[in-house]
Order: C-alpha cells, then sequence, then structure tokens
C-alpha cells in the first residue's frame, strides 16, 4: 500500500469506511427526492421551455430573429458558444491532465466536471447549429456522398474543423464519463432494493461484475484515454480559437489566440465546477469528499489562468501598438474606449483584477467568497468573447460599412433557455447519478482518508 | 467429480492480497477475483496478464489518421477541387497544413472509440448483460477470491478448505456447479 506524506492534508475528512462511501454516494439516490431539489428543477425545467420556445421561434421565423445585421454577423450566439464550450474544459481537464499527474484530489471533483462538460459542449452546440439557419440540412457539414455535383465540405476551414473538433471532443468525453460511472452504477444496482429502479441501474451498469481483469482492463483504458483526451482538449479550444484567429479582420487576426483561448476556458470551466460543486457539498452533504482544501486547489488553478489571461490581454494590446498597422491599433483603441468600453472593462475587472485576490490565503480557503467569485469569472469570461466578438467586428476598414449589434429578446431567452436546460440535466445527473467517483475514491481511502493518516502517523 | 467453486470473501483489500499470495504460494490457482475497486499489485500474484487494449487503441488511431489522409485527399483534391483563398488544391502535400487539425481529431475519435467498444466487448459488459458478480456486496466493500476444484486438480476439496481457512477469511460459501 502506498503512502502518502503526512503534510498532505486528508483528502477524506472524517472516519470513513469503504462502506461509508458507498452509503453517502448511493444514499441520496435511493431515498426520495428532497424537496429543494423539486423546486429547484421545476424553476430550471420552466426556464428551459421558455428558451426552447425561443429556438421554435428562431427556427420556424429565420435567424432575422436575433439582433444579428450585415456588419455584425456573429454575435450573442457565438459569444454563447465560446462561453459554454470553454466551461465544457474543465470537466476533461480534471478528469484527464489531472490524471496524468495523478492528482488524487481530482477523485472528489471528476465526476460532476465531466457531467457539467457534457451537458455544457451539448448546450454550446445548441448556438452554430441553429446559426446555420435550415437546421434541418446540419448534415450538410458532414462528408456524405450527395448529388450537388459532389460537393464536399471544406476541410481548410476552420469552421469545419470545428464540426470535427467539437464532435470529436463531445464523443470521447461521453465515453470517458461512461466507462467511468459503469462500476459505480453496478453499486447502485447491487444496493438497490425496487425492482423497478433495480433494473434501471442493471442496464445502466452494462452488467458490470468487477472482476480483476476487468478492472486492469479499466485502468488501462481510463489512462489511455486520459493520454488521448488531453491533447484533444487542447486541440479543440486552439480550434475554436481559430474561428477568429485566422481570419482577416483586425482583432480577429491574431496567433495568441490558441494558448489564450485555452487557458481561459479552463479559467471559466473551473469557476462553472466551483459554483456547481459549492452548492452540491452543501446540499448532498458531500462536506468530507469536496472540502476547503479541493475548493484551495481549484482556487490555484484559476489564479494561474486567470494570469496567463490577463497576461494575453496586455501582450494583445501591445501587439496591436508594435506591430504598427494602423487598423490593428484602432480595433484595440476602440475596445477601451469605443461603444463597447463597458463590455471591455467588465471584462478586465472581473477577469484580471478581481481573481488576483485568491493569492490571499484567507480569501481562497472562504467558501462564500470562492462563491461569489466564480460567478464573477464566469460573468468576465462571457465578456471576453463578447468582447472579441462583437467589438471586432462591429468597426473595421470601411467606416461606412460600421454598424453596432443590440441583442433581441430572442437572443437573450436563447441563452437564459440553454442555462436553464443546462442546469435541468446536472440536476437530473445528481439525483439518478452517482455524483462522485465512489469506487475511485475507495482507492484513495487508505492513502488519504483522515483517520487512515492518523492510523500511520502512530507508527 | 463434481465442480466445486469456492467463494472467499474478505472485507479488507490488504486481508484480501495477504490471502492471495498466501493461497498462491500453496501451490492453489486463483480462478478470479471480484473487487469494488481496482487493487493494485493483485494482478501479477493471481496471474492476470496486462491487457493489450493499449496496442489496440494505437491501431485504430492509425487507421484513422490513415483514413483522414485519404479522405482530405480524395474530397479535397481529387474527386472536386476548389479554389479556396488561392491555397494549393493540386497537391495534397502542399495542402496538408491545412488539414492537420482533421487528421488529428479523427484519430482520436478511432483510437478513443474503437478501444472503448473492444474494452466493452472483451469484458462481456454491453446494455442488459447479466452481472456475475457472486455476491452483491462485492460492489460495496467486500472482496471474493473465486477458487474452483477444477482447476487445482492436484488437491481434495477438504484440503483447499483448510488452506482458506488459514487465511483471514471472512465468510465462505462453496458450491456445487
Amino acid at each position: 500500500m502506498l503512502k502518502e506524506a503526512s503534510i498532505r492534508q486528508p483528502l477524506i475528512l472524517g472516519h470513513k469506511t469503504y462502506h461509508d462511501i458507498t452509503k453517502d454516494i448511493c444514499g441520496p439516490i435511493e431515498g426520495p427526492a428532497p424537496r429543494e431539489w423539486k423546486i429547484a428543477i421545476t424553476i430550471a425545467a420552466i426556464i428551459a421551455i421558455y428558451g426552447l420556445s425561443c429556438i421554435a421561434y428562431l427556427v420556424s421565423t429565420g435567424i432575422g430573429a436575433w439582433g444579428l445585421n450585415k456588419t455584425v454577423g456573429w454575435a450573442w450566439d457565438i459569444t454563447n458558444f465560446v462561453w459554454w464550450v470553454g466551461i465544457g474544459h474543465a470537466g476533461t481537464l480534471i478528469s484527464a491532465v489531472l490524471l496524468l499527474f495523478r492528482q488524487r484530489w481530482r477523485m472528489a471533483i471528476n465526476r460532476s466536471a465531466e457531467a457539467m462538460t457534457i451537458f455544457a459542449v451539448i448546450m454550446a452546440a445548441i448556438f452554430p447549429v441553429f446559426h446555420m439557419g435550415r437546421v434541418w440540412m446540419a448534415y450538410w457539414t458532414l462528408p456524405l456522398p450527395n448529388q450537388f455535383g459532389s460537393l464536399w465540405p471544406n476541410f481548410n476551414s476552420a469552421l469545419m474543423w470545428d464540426v470535427f473538433a467539437i464532435s470529436t471532443y463531445f464523443s470521447v468525453s461521453l465515453v470517458f464519463w461512461y466507462i467511468g460511472l459503469i462500476p459505480d452504477f453496478a453499486t447502485i444496482r447491487d444496493r438497490m432494493v425496487k425492482p423497478g429502479m433495480k433494473r434501471f441501474y442493471s442496464i445502466l451498469s452494462f452488467g458490470w461484475s468487477g472482476r480483476a481483469k476487468n478492472w486492469t482492463r479499466f485502468e488501462e483504458v481510463s489512462l489511455v484515454l486520459a493520454g488521448i483526451a488531453t491533447p484533444l482538449v487542447f486541440s479543440v479550444h486552439s480550434i475554436v480559437s481559430m474561428d477568429f484567429a485566422t481570419s482577416v479582420v483586425p482583432g480577429w487576426h491574431t496567433t495568441i489566440f490558441p494558448p489564450y483561448f485555452v487557458s481561459g476556458a479552463i479559467f471559466s470551466g473551473f469557476a462553472m465546477v466551483l459554483t456547481l460543486l459549492l452548492i452540491m457539498r452543501k446540499t448532498m452533504k458531500l462536506e468530507s469528499y469536496i472540502h476547503v482544501k479541493h475548493v484551495e486547489y481549484m482556487n490555484i488553478v484559476i489564479i494561474v489562468t486567470g494570469s496567463i489571461v490577463g497576461v494575453a490581454y496586455l501582450t494583445e494590446l501591445f501587439i496591436s501598438w508594435y506591430s504598427g498597422v494602423e487598423y490593428e491599433a484602432y480595433a484595440f483603441i476602440n475596445r477601451f474606449s469605443g461603444p463597447y468600453s463597458w463590455s471591455y472593462w467588465m471584462m478586465m475587472t472581473c477577469n484580471v483584477i478581481s481573481p488576483q485576490l485568491f493569492w490571499f490565503k484567507k480569501i481562497r480557503t472562504n467558501l462564500a467568497a470562492t462563491f461569489v467569485l466564480s460567478i464573477v469569472v464566469n460573468i468576465g469570461m462571457w465578456f471576453e468573447r463578447f468582447v472579441i466578438i462583437v467589438t471586432s467586428i462591429h468597426r473595421d476598414y470601411v467606416p461606412g460599412a460600421w454598424g453596432e449589434f443590440h441583442p433581441s429578446g430572442i437572443d437573450v431567452g436563447m441563452f437564459i433557455g440553454t442555462i436553464g436546460i443546462f442546469f435541468t440535466l446536472f440536476l437530473l445527473f445528481a439525483r439518478y447519478f452517482p455524483v462522485l467517483a465512489l469506487n475511485e475514491l475507495k482507492t484513495i481511502l487508505k492513502m488519504s482518508g483522515e483517520s487512515y493518516k492518523k492510523e500511520a502517523e502512530k507508527h | 467429480m463434481a465442480n466445486k467453486v469456492f467463494h472467499v470473501m474478505y472485507d479488507d483489500d490488504q486481508k484480501l492480497m495477504d490471502g492471495a499470495r498466501a493461497l498462491v504460494a500453496k501451490g492453489i490457482r486463483v480462478k478470479d477475483v471480484f473487487s469494488p475497486f481496482p487493487v493494485h499489485g493483485l494482478d501479477p500474484v493471481i496471474g492476470v496478464k496486462r491487457t493489450r487494449l493499449a496496442i489496440a487503441s494505437f491501431m485504430y488511431a492509425s487507421t484513422g489518421t490513415a483514413l483522414a489522409i485519404l479522405g482530405t485527399w480524395y474530397f479535397m483534391i481529387h474527386d472536386w477541387p476548389m479554389n479556396i483563398g488561392g491555397k494549393p488544391s493540386f497537391s495534397w502535400i502542399e495542402n496538408a497544413p491545412a488539414f492537420v487539425p482533421i487528421i488529428f481529431e479523427f484519430s482520436v475519435f478511432c483510437g478513443a472509440h474503437g478501444m472503448v467498444l473492444t474494452y466493452l466487448l472483451r469484458n462481456g459488459t454491453l446494455p442488459g448483460m447479466p452481472a456475475s458478480n457472486p455476491d452483491p456486496r462485492t460492489t460495496d466493500d467486500k472482496f471474493v477470491m473465486e477458487i474452483t476444484t477444477e482447476q487445482n486438480g492436484g488437491m481434495s476439496e477438504s484440503d483447499i478448505e483448510a488452506l482458506i481457512n488459514t487465511t483471514d477469511v471472512y465468510e465462505l460459501s462453496i458450491k456445487n456447479y
């Protein structure tokens, strides 16, 4: 049995046994739904239905229902797309990159972070798919044999790369998540008494039996999937950034975008994980598994990625001046002093200044402060995408073509609606799925459990 | 002779490891172990070989790479070349940098899904399959070692049972098959 250094803080607090872990995580699934959950899912579902009706209106009317115009052809929708995809990245980072680095604290948070990834990527996909206008022709993005003089999609286009990147990312994240869920579903199946629910989890668990060979394969598959999901997660947001980086419009012509977008994605994703987990640990009584140390680790990731993002903002400004290209320089002057300067300063405050508060240990170990700052970061990251997209294209080379963007009710409704759909899915996950990787947690109990560590220190 | 199956249950992974080591040292073949989580270090003791899934994944991914190269060549160069912003549409190799993202994504796609499908098939875990763990507690906090008389031809049933009882057993059940 591996021993962990005694100065490392325990990851599982209290005196827990293997059975306690099973009980703590499966218990809420077996009991009746709590009142708060019913209230929360009702609210989320109402918002989701509103969002879906906005989508229905959009599809039946056409994307003129959005506030887009001839000058600003991408705005609110693509902002939301990038925002949601970015949020998704934290899940893969936690489950894949932290697995490769053997970070054990990931085990308490990876399951819900991956669920968040999957739901966030679904929300993200809504926007570009409906932006196509005639959404029933979405399959034209695939290289299918066709009757149009054999018209193939353009593989030189960053948008086409995005189709491949996002769909690969979504499907690989989904199987990665599900592979981990199978043994935990088996645990629930074996505990369930009600025959209907037992049958349900029996199907979900694929007949997992936990044989020695199964576990060897399980660990190998997790490791290899982590190994290939790591470059995948970096490639996905790099490709998303190339939607903007490979253009000739000032502000959309920047080689710094891939690393800057990737760190921004991790930044916003961790903030979203914190927002969700701080609520979940309280309502589902998971304080022994997700405690202050986990929150602190995540806050450290937020400082690091937030500072990278800050440096990227300043580099962009510097390069726009240093390049000597007056159009490029104007794009950036316009960002911080033009009609959308409020969004620029919103972004600067929320993303660069406020996360620096986490340098203080008092703040990064304070759960209430973390909760507030995590929401601030997500607001900031939404504005970052808005700034990049709208301020760059609303004024380009010819002043006669300048314009402004004003969101319509459908724009706003669809965005709010995706938040509702996201929370509906997440609440369903929290109710029916094991929210922690309980069988993985058992492997670290003897290394990182509080009572076991105390026992080990005595010897 | 009827085959008898011993299901030896332990309530701790360390006890299981010690038990497996002791029994294997005395020449008993352990057929399988059912555990709620991966017990590290157990595989070499009970003779489980390393899985070749990683190699399989590499082969699936290589297939993906090859298919993506073939596809980009066929769609963009051979079948219907188009002049897109003056990019070379006549030579795959000159246009290749623009195809790298898709080749990469498709390789990952094939490598990941191929491996996962192989994993599910090899494990026999598919939707609706029946579970075969001998006791529902093995997915919670108990560890069961399966030993059969069939695999331990040289030993009598009572010999095996006596040896099993020298380890720190939590529960023992013997079934006829």
